[in-house]
C-alpha cells in the first residue's frame, strides 16, 4: 500500500480521539434515535400501532411519499441535465449556473417558502391571475411540491458534477466518432458511468424531500388530513401533548432515515468496487501515481 | 422539461379537487380538541336537516400565522380565532365583513375563558391573588406578551386588575406590571411552551394561562401535580368566529358555513364547549356545568382598554408599554 500514511501519534492520543468521536456520536445521534423509539413505545406496541393507524397520520405519510414521488423525477431530469452541461461542455455563464445550483443550500427554507407566497400567494405576483382561473398552488399540494423541489434541487447535480468531471469526455467523444447519436451516447455511455452516483444523489434528495419542514410549513396551510406532511404532523401532535402519536409518526421518519442509510452504504460500496475494477483494468502507465484506489488498508 | 412540470402541476391540481361539499375551518392552535368533537356533531345535525353530507376540514396553527395564510390565499370558509385582532386583520383586507362582530350573538364569540393561576400542589408559595405575583422571590411563567395571544391576555389581565383597584392610576398599574415582569425568568414562545416550561422543566412558582388549558394539563400531567387558583378578578377572553365572505361566495358555501357557525350557539354546541372546559354563553348549559366553572368577576378588553386595536397600540406595538417596561427590567 503505497498511499498509506504511518501513524505518528501515540496510542493514547489515538484512543482519546476515537473515544471523543464515539461519545459524540452516541450522545448526539444514537441516543436521540433510541429516544424516538422508546417514547413511541412508552405505552406498548398496542398504543404505538393505534397511533400509526390514526387517519391523519396515515394521510400525512401518504402525502409525504406523494410529494417525494413528484419531486424525484423532476430532480433527476434537472440534475442530470445540469451536471451534464456543466461537466461536459464549456459555455458562457457556466460559473453562474454552478453558483445558482447552490442557491437552495444558501437560502433558509423558511425564506424559500415565503418567496413562493410572494409569487403565488393571493396578494403575490401571480395570485390574482391564478385565483381568476381557480388554480390553487399555495396552501395546496402543488405549492408543497414546488417548495420541496426548490430545497432538493442541488443534491443530484452536486453529486454528479465532480463524478462526470473526473470521468472526462473521452468516452463520449469516442462514441460520437464511432457514429453514435446523442441519445445513444447518453444512454449507452454516460448513464452507465454515472448510475451509482445518480442513485446516491437520488437517495440524498429523497431523504431531504421527506424530512423537509421549514419551506413546506410556510406553504402548507396545515389542513389536517390534506396538506400535512409527516414532519408537520409530528410537530402538531407534539404540541397537542400527544407524545405517543408524535413519536410514532417520528419513528416512521426515523425508519425511513435508517433505510436511506443502508441504501446509501450499499451504493457507496458499489461505487467503490466499480472504481477498483475500472482502475485494475487500466493499462499500467495510467494507473500510476495518485491514482491509487481508495482502499482502506489500515487494519490496526 | 417545461411540459413535464406543467403536466405534473395539472395532475396535482386535479388531485386536489373534489366533488363533495366541504368546509375549511382555519383556527388557532389549541382549538383542535374542541372542533374535533364539534365537527361530527354539526355534520350529523346538518345531514339530519338537509340530507347533505359535509366534509369538515380543520387547520390549526398560531393564530396570527393562520390569518396571514388566509390573507395569502388559504381558502377558509370560516375562521375561528382567539382574538378579535386577528379577525379584524381579515376585515381590513376585505375578506371578512367589516361588521363581523355583529353578525352573531355575544360579539360573535360562542364561548369564553379567563386567565387563571396554576401553582404547584399545596400552593407552597401561598399565591392567592394578583398582588402575590409581584412579590419578590416569586417566579412567574407566561408566554411572550408581545407576540402570543396567550401572553397578551396574561399581560392585559394583570394590567386590568391593577387599573381597576381603588385609587389606581396609570402609574400604579404600570408599576405593578413592571414588578410582575421582573418576576418572569423568561417568556415562553406560546401557551403550550409555557405549560411545558412550568410542568415538565418545573421552572417557576406560578403559570398564567387560560382556565381551559388547566384541564388539558390535568389530562396530560395528572391532577396530583398542580392546583388552579382563581384570582379575585380576571379578564374575559372571547373567541370570535366569522365567515370569510370572499371564500364562501366563490365556493358557494355560504349557507353551510353560516349554519356551521350558528350551530356553535345551539345547546349541543354549547355543551361541547363546556365539555372542553370553555365557558358556554348559554346560561342553562353554564348552570349545568357550574361545578366546573367557579364564579369569577371578569372585565372585557373593550371595557378596560377600549378594544383590541387600542390595546395593541398602547401596549404591544414597538415602543408600547411592554417595550418600555421590558427595557427597564
Amino acid at each position: 500500500m503505497s498511499g498509506r500514511i504511518a501513524n505518528t501519534e501515540s496510542r493514547g492520543v489515538r484512543w482519546l480521539l476515537c473515544g471523543i468521536a464515539f461519545i459524540f456520536l452516541f450522545l448526539f445521534l444514537v441516543l436521540p434515535l433510541a429516544a424516538v423509539f422508546s417514547e413511541a413505545l412508552a405505552k406498548g406496541w398496542g398504543a404505538y400501532l393505534e397511533a400509526l393507524k390514526e387517519p391523519d397520520t396515515l394521510k400525512a405519510a401518504q402525502l409525504t411519499i406523494l410529494i417525494a414521488m413528484a419531486v424525484l423525477p423532476l430532480n433527476i431530469a434537472f440534475g442530470v441535465a445540469t451536471a451534464w452541461a456543466i461537466a461536459k461542455f464549456d459555455f458562457r455563464g457556466k460559473s453562474l449556473l454552478t453558483t445558482l445550483i447552490d442557491l437552495p443550500f444558501a437560502v433558509s427554507p423558511v425564506v424559500a417558502g415565503l418567496l413562493f407566497i410572494l409569487i403565488f400567494g393571493a396578494q403575490g405576483w401571480f395570485g390574482p391571475w391564478l385565483a381568476a382561473r381557480d388554480i390553487k398552488i399555495i396552501f395546496a399540494v402543488p405549492g408543497m411540491v414546488i417548495a420541496t423541489l426548490f430545497i432538493t434541487v442541488p443534491y443530484i447535480a452536486r453529486e454528479l458534477i465532480p463524478l462526470m468531471q473526473a470521468q472526462g469526455r473521452e468516452e463520449e467523444e469516442a462514441a460520437v466518432s464511432l457514429g453514435a447519436s446523442g441519445f445513444q451516447m447518453f444512454w449507452r455511455v454516460t448513464l452507465p458511468n454515472i448510475k451509482w452516483g445518480l442513485l446516491y444523489g437520488v437517495i440524498l434528495a429523497n431523504a431531504r424531500a421527506m424530512g423537509e419542514f421549514g419551506a413546506v410549513s410556510v406553504v402548507s396551510g396545515h389542513i389536517r388530513g390534506e396538506t400535512n406532511t409527516l414532519p408537520l404532523h409530528v410537530e402538531i401532535l407534539y404540541n397537542e401533548y400527544n407524545a405517543i402519536g408524535a413519536f410514532a409518526a417520528a419513528s416512521i421518519l426515523a425508519l425511513l432515515a435508517l433505510v436511506t442509510l443502508v441504501a446509501k452504504t450499499f451504493v457507496e460500496w458499489r461505487m467503490r468496487r466499480e472504481t477498483e475494477v475500472l482502475l485494475a483494468a487500466l493499462p499500467p502507465e495510467r494507473n500510476a501515481g495518485g491514482a491509487t484506489p481508495r482502499i482502506n488498508g489500515n487494519q490496526t | 422539461m417545461k411540459r413535464t412540470l406543467f403536466t405534473a402541476a395539472l395532475a396535482l391540481a386535479a388531485f386536489g379537487a373534489q366533488a363533495q361539499t366541504s368546509l375549511l375551518n382555519v383556527s388557532y392552535d389549541v382549538a383542535r380538541d374542541f372542533y374535533k368533537d364539534y365537527n361530527p356533531l354539526f355534520a350529523a345535525a346538518w345531514k339530519a336537516k338537509t340530507g347533505e353530507t359535509l366534509e369538515l376540514k380543520q387547520s390549526h396553527a398560531g393564530s396570527t400565522k393562520q390569518v396571514r395564510a388566509v390573507a395569502d390565499g388559504l381558502e377558509a370558509d370560516v375562521v375561528t380565532m382567539n382574538q378579535a385582532t386577528d379577525i379584524q386583520f381579515l376585515a381590513d383586507k376585505g375578506l371578512v365583513a367589516g361588521d363581523w362582530a355583529k353578525k352573531f350573538p355575544n360579539n360573535a364569540s360562542p364561548y369564553t375563558s379567563t386567565m387563571v393561576f396554576i401553582v404547584r400542589k399545596g400552593n407552597p408559595k401561598q399565591i392567592r391573588n394578583w398582588p402575590d405575583l409581584a412579590k419578590s422571590g416569586i417566579s412567574v411563567i407566561l408566554p411572550h406578551p408581545k407576540n402570543t395571544g396567550n401572553g397578551r391576555y396574561s399581560y392585559l389581565a394583570a394590567w386590568g386588575w391593577a387599573q381597576r383597584q381603588p385609587g389606581a392610576t396609570e402609574a400604579s398599574a404600570k408599576g405593578y406590571v413592571a414588578a410582575l415582569l421582573r418576576n418572569a425568568p423568561l417568556f415562553a414562545s406560546g401557551g403550550r411552551d409555557a405549560t411545558t416550561t412550568f410542568m415538565q422543566r418545573r421552572l417557576g412558582d406560578v403559570l398564567l394561562t387560560f382556565e381551559s388549558e388547566a384541564e388539558l394539563i390535568a389530562k396530560e400531567f395528572g391532577r396530583g401535580e398542580f392546583e388552579v387558583v382563581y384570582p379575585s378578578e380576571s379578564i374575559l377572553a372571547e373567541f370570535p368566529v366569522a365567515l370569510v365572505d370572499k371564500t364562501v361566495d366563490k365556493r358557494n358555501t355560504r349557507k353551510q358555513a353560516q349554519a356551521y357557525l350558528e350551530y356553535l350557539w345551539s345547546p349541543a354546541g354549547q355543551e361541547n364547549a363546556a365539555q372542553n372546559y370553555l365557558r358556554p354563553r348559554d346560561p342553562v348549559v353554564l348552570k349545568k356545568y357550574a361545578a366546573q366553572f367557579p364564579v369569577i368577576k371578569t372585565f372585557t378588553v373593550d371595557e378596560v382598554f377600549g378594544g383590541w386595536t387600542k390595546a395593541a397600540t398602547t401596549h404591544f406595538k414597538d415602543g408600547g408599554s411592554f417595550d418600555q417596561l421590558y427595557v427597564n427590567k
